[in-house]
């Protein structure tokens, strides 16, 4: 056995070496509480070249795994409008060459992805993510390398950082809209019915909390795991909670296997109907006509008449690789990339600071299909207005209300007393 | 507590360990009888029910178009198992563990290709509009749906061991399987037999795949949802046994229902997998043996 | 077989040691090396997964468990490093009032984080291994069963988002053990802990394959039944090689979060436990280096084909697994020996070792 433990013995001095040399390194780097020395924290120098005759972006979509349904079709208008402003003359004067990446449905993907971006492919911006874990992988990097990240789907809010600009809803836009929605209706008693993820469990937190406030009791909340498609189970606990509408956070796939559990349990939109924030134009055909007569609260529908709707669908119908449909998601994606457009001409740079500054002006504007935007500057949100849709048997939406005029963005929800200051600071606290 | 609220949950448990079953009856042929582990077999499912979906652009009459599909299914997911044993499984009988893995690859494979020819968003399979409505059972509104599904299991059990049991290609099946050197010698052509094996149990799949469009979405990733638990009542079931795995998947489902009721959907599915994991951690041949030594 | 001459391997080690401790340091880029980081981390995993499934004959098809186990300790640590004294984010927004859930508490010491890596896989794989192999559970049985086991933690964490981060996972991670991980000096650090670990493993792994463990571990894998009627009981051995494969996929999954700076249920699933696999059958599931360098060009192919054409990734990786599994059972590294083996012996096919286990597994 003595040579067995000489033999232990090598081995451990060998891995000793190793670990000794890594640690002889650790003298180098910075410690805690030494992050403001030189060499520490700070982001380490900007590789984006664009001196020449294009700029180059990124686009992070999921190409492949379960959200490639979803997200496919964001990658593809991205591609769209940066034709389309290739078309016009670039920005700046500068063509945009685009590198897309797949995120595969995998958050460390996103995470690697996107310093591949910025630190290989030397990308100004990145445009892209669907879910809000997608975003909060890509958050922690693009902070740390100083890059810009245009995020183009609805989200649960209670977020904000200088590196990203957020096109899509935040929760005064769409789920505080909703809820005043039905309680204009005289909705009494509702059932909460989600995916388990961040947006649901965040959304209905809120919902809970406004509903307290408006008076509607919460009669029951489900979730289901997001690749799980079966919701006889909790169908069955909504027909005995007997509630008088059903506020709907699922996502995906799953969306599809709760309006069939549903219509099986003989529910309807004339008894008990739904409104959802994730069933778009895109979702709707998966569903069949069992989803019509339901409702949906979003910012853009393809049925919206405004000035520049009609071309913007008339362009996707035209793209090579289109579903033929536009829905909010796509709307807010093709914005990011005018909004960029519009931020990088203002600031006449593509350098980050230049362009946050150019946004502080509180002036930038697109004219989206959606109606006029505007950014907001403190908190990187845009104004929105408010629609509620509800689904029509060609799967398009026929709206049923629009909020007076356009909603800004309040994504810590500071003006809205029912919100706990408490709350709102310790969330601030723990990103700050 | 009402009495619907104790009805409820076994109704539907039962249905969805319908669906189980369905989805395992496939592979209690082709795992059970044949040894192979066949992780593609959630994709053979999805392609059921996309055949169904086309099945539904031919036929627009939807309530003629499920009883169609359904054969058409069969067929259909039974060919791609059949193209899949003649081109790989049957280099493989020698190393069972190792289709496992080489299924694996076939799996990903047949879940991209359906992502890049289908909407990526899925397509609709409308159900039949005398599927419609419920049926009151001690207070509970049970949906047609749900009778249909175990309906359907039903069917393909009797069917299957009707098939198994009094056809002479049942007989040369389980001669195959009992012993494989004495059934060639006796005359019979084992390679037709595995063949057939395998389309059936894939087939099987297929007719699975279409309950299942009745209930969630038709998609390129709806497969991945019922390989592992579709294994786990196999094997749960004892290996080769109908009863067994009949039993499992009805306990499985109604256990699962029964847990969400008191719980979540999604800690539900923890318990109803770790049920089964110690399950076979105390009996580890499953529930019904016949040979103790036919353990894998 | 002819036995490869024992200094052949450790002098493999050692190149493999200089590429990776010095020469991958001064050529690569800062992103690169972070990957290559990460890649090692698979790669530890996988060195346990080839004395397991490899030496061992079972095919651990959960190894995602004890990945997470690591993972997730390392995990809640930084989280609480990275927290102080305030309560992480994440869990103000679904209970603001409610405090750190018990179980994250011991989190907080460095001591209980590192013993927790260790004892945790440790444990559980012992525990699960006595129940399994004691019960001769074995084959696709145990290869499923793994397999759910990792759909339900994976299922669980993704289910108590306010204990665990839910499938958001836990990430924005600023100290490693205090040192301040945006700094590149320290992600050379880390770099460098988590290829010296790898390197530890293959020598661990190394000394194993020699012992008479090693060659009672093969034997038990080849034939079980004349294992126990010589006198020694599979199960022992069958579970020491389980705990040490547990134990390393826990260090690679440890390692894994401070270099990718994020952990998810996803990490650690169906899919991303048989990708563990895909690796190990890539480079040769028996041999001492097919492991690690199988699951270096799985997650390197990820990384660079996945970029350029990430459908065709797809396609490429299930290819991989058909014609790999399917015309090279022992894997890349199989293919010297039979080119060898050709040239002398034309005539004669050099027969797979393993299929004759596997048959007896099943039809016994």
């Amino acid at each position: 056995m003595s040579t067995t433990s000489k033999r232990m013995r090598t081995l451990v001095a060998t891995g000793a070496i190793g670990t000794t040399m890594a640690l002889m390194l650790a003298g180098c780097g910075a410690r805690a509480g030494d992050e403001t020395a030189a060499g520490g924290a700070s982001p380490a120098a900007s590789c984006v070249d664009t001196s020449g005759s294009t700029v180059k972006l990124g686009f992070l979509n999921s190409l492949t795994g379960g959200m490639a349904i979803s997200e496919k079709t964001v990658s593809n208008v991205l591609h769209m409008a940066a034709d389309e402003i290739n078309a016009g003359g670039g920005i700046l004067g500068k063509k945009i060459e685009y590198v897309q990446e797949d995120g595969a449905t995998d958050w460390p993907t996103f995470a690697e992805k996107t310093e591949k971006l910025l630190t290989q492919d030397c990308v100004a911006a990145i445009f892209g993510g669907w879910t809000s874990s997608s975003r909060k992988a890509v958050k922690p990097v693009v902070e740390k390398h100083n890059g810009l990240f245009f995020y183009p789907v609805q989200y649960e809010g209670l977020e904000s950082s200088p590196n990203i600009y957020y096109t899509g809803a935040t929760t005064n836009q769409q789920i505080i809209p909703a809820m005043d929605f039905l309680a204009a209706q005289g909705v009494k008693r509702l059932f909460l019915a989600g995916s388990d993820y961040v947006f649901p469990r965040t959304a209905n937190a809120i919902i809970k909390l406004y509903a307290a406030k408006l008076g509607i009791e919460i009669v029951g909340e489900e979730y289901v795991p997001l690749d799980k498609d079966d919701w006889t189970s909790q169908v069955a606990k909504i027909v005995a909670a007997k509630p008088d509408f059903i506020f709907n956070t699922i996502n995906g796939s799953s969306n599809v296997g709760f309006i069939k559990a549903y219509y099986d349990a003989g529910l309807t939109a004339a008894t008990t109907p739904i409104i959802s924030v994730s069933i778009a134009e895109e979702e709707a055909p998966a569903m069949g006509h069992e989803v019509t007569g339901q409702y949906a609260s979003w910012n853009y529908f393809q049925s919206l008449k405004t000035p520049t709707n009609p071309k913007f669908i008339e362009n996707w119908k035209k793209y090579p690789n289109s579903s033929g449909v536009t829905s909010d998601p796509m709307e807010a994606a093709y914005i990011s990339m005018y909004l960029y457009k519009a931020l990088v001409e203002a600031a006449g740079s593509f350098d980050v600071a230049k362009v946050n500054a150019a946004a502080k002006t509180n002036t930038i504007t697109f004219d989206a299909p959606e109606g006029k935007v505007t950014l907001d500057g403190d908190n990187h949100h845009i104004s929105k207005p408010g629609h509620i849709g509800k689904i029509n048997a060609t799967n398009q939406f026929d709206i049923v209300w629009a909020s007076d005029k356009v909603i800004e963005p309040d994504p810590y929800l500071e003006g809205y007393d029912w919100f706990p200051a408490d709350i709102r600071k310790q969330l601030t606290d723990a990103a700050g | 507590m009402h009495v619907d609220a104790l009805i409820a949950p076994l109704l539907n448990g039962s249905a969805q360990g319908a669906l189980l079953l369905l989805a395992a009856l496939g592979l209690s042929l082709t795992f059970g009888q044949m040894g192979v582990i066949n992780m593609a077999h959630g994709e053979f499912l999805m392609i059921g029910a996309f055949a169904a979906y086309l099945v539904q652009q031919v036929i627009v009459a939807s309530g003629l178009s499920i009883p169609v599909a359904l054969p058409v299914a069969f067929g259909v997911a039974g060919l791609f198992g059949l193209l899949l044993e003649v081109t790989i499984i049957q280099r493989m009988y020698r190393r069972p563990l190792d289709t496992l893995l080489v299924t694996v690859g076939v799996g990903l494979i047949l879940q991209q290709a359906a992502l890049q020819i289908f909407p990526s968003q899925g397509v609709p399979v409308e159900k039949p509009a005398w599927l419609d409505g419920q049926l009151n059972i001690l207070g509970y509104e049970w949906p047609l749906r749900q009778l249909f599904t175990i309906l359907l299991a039903a069917v393909c059990v009797a069917a299957l061991s009707a098939w198994l049991k009094h056809t002479s290609f049942g007989r040369r099946i389980r001669a195959t399987v009992q012993n494989r050197d004495l059934a060639e010698t006796s005359g019979i052509s084992t390679r037709t037999v595995d063949r057939l094996t395998f389309f059936t149990g894939s087939g099987l799949a297929g007719v699975a795949g279409v309950a299942a469009s009745l209930i969630g979405g038709t998609n390129s990733q709806m497969g991945a949802q019922y390989i592992i638990p579709a294994f786990l009542v196999v094997a749960a079931g004892g290996i080769g046994q109908l009863k067994g795995t009949i039993i499992a998947a009805w306990a499985v489902g109604v256990a699962l229902s029964y847990f969400a009721y008191w719980t979540t959907g999604s800690l539900a599915q923890v318990l109803a997998f770790i049920l089964v994991i110690v399950f076979l951690q105390l009996r580890p041949q499953g529930l019904f043996t016949v040979r103790t030594r036919s353990l894998a | 077989m002819t036995k490869p001459k024992p200094w052949l391997s450790l002098s493999g080690i050692g190149v493999f040691a200089v590429l990776l401790l010095a020469v991958a340091p001064l050529v690569l880029t800062d992103h690169w090396l972070n990957n290559l980081g990460k890649y090692c981390c698979w790669a530890i995993a996988a060195v346990g997964i080839g004395l397991a499934w490899g030496r061992g004959g079972m095919l651990v098809m959960g190894q995602g468990v004890f990945f997470a186990l690591g993972a997730y300790a390392m995990a809640m640590h930084l989280t609480l490093e990275t927290a102080g004294d305030r309560i992480p984010g994440f869990m103000v927004l679904y209970d603001p009032l409610a405090p750190l859930p018990m179980f994250w508490e011991p989190f907080r010491s460095a001591g209980f984080t590192l013993l927790a890596i260790v004892l945790l896989p440790v444990l559980l794989a012992g525990l699960l291994g006595y129940a399994l192999f004691k019960r001769r559970v074995k084959g696709a049985y145990f290869a499923i069963l793994t397999q759910a086991l990792a759909v339900a933690l994976a299922t669980l964490i993704s289910s108590t988002i306010r204990e665990t981060g839910g499938d958001t996972g836990l990430s924005d991670f600023k100290y490693f053990f205090g040192f301040v991980l945006n700094d590149p000096a320290n992600k050379l650090m880390v770099y460098l802990i988590a290829a010296a670990l790898l390197i530890v493993c293959l020598l661990a792994v190394w000394q194993l394959y020699r012992s008479r463990f090693g060659e009672l571990l093969v034997a038990t894998r080849d034939a079980e039944e004349r294992v126990r009627f010589l006198g020694y009981d599979p199960a022992n051995v069958k579970l020491v090689a389980f705990v040490v494969s547990a134990l390393m996929a826990s260090i690679g999954g440890a390692m894994f979060v401070p270099i990718v700076g994020i952990i998810t249920p996803a990490e650690i699933g169906a899919a991303a436990s048989v990708l563990m696999i895909a690796g190990v059958a890539l480079g040769g599931r028996a041999s001492l280096f097919g492991p690690a360098l199988g699951a270096m060009a799985v997650g390197w192919g990820q990384s660079s084909l996945g970029s350029t054409w990430p459908e065709g990734w797809t396609y490429i990786l299930g290819l991989l697994f058909i014609v790999v599994i399917l015309f090279l059972p022992n894997g890349l590294s199989s293919l010297p020996a039979r080119f060898a083996a050709a040239r002398r012996r034309p005539a004669e096919q050099p027969a797979p070792a393993i299929a004759v286990a596997e048959l007896e597994e099943v039809r016994s």
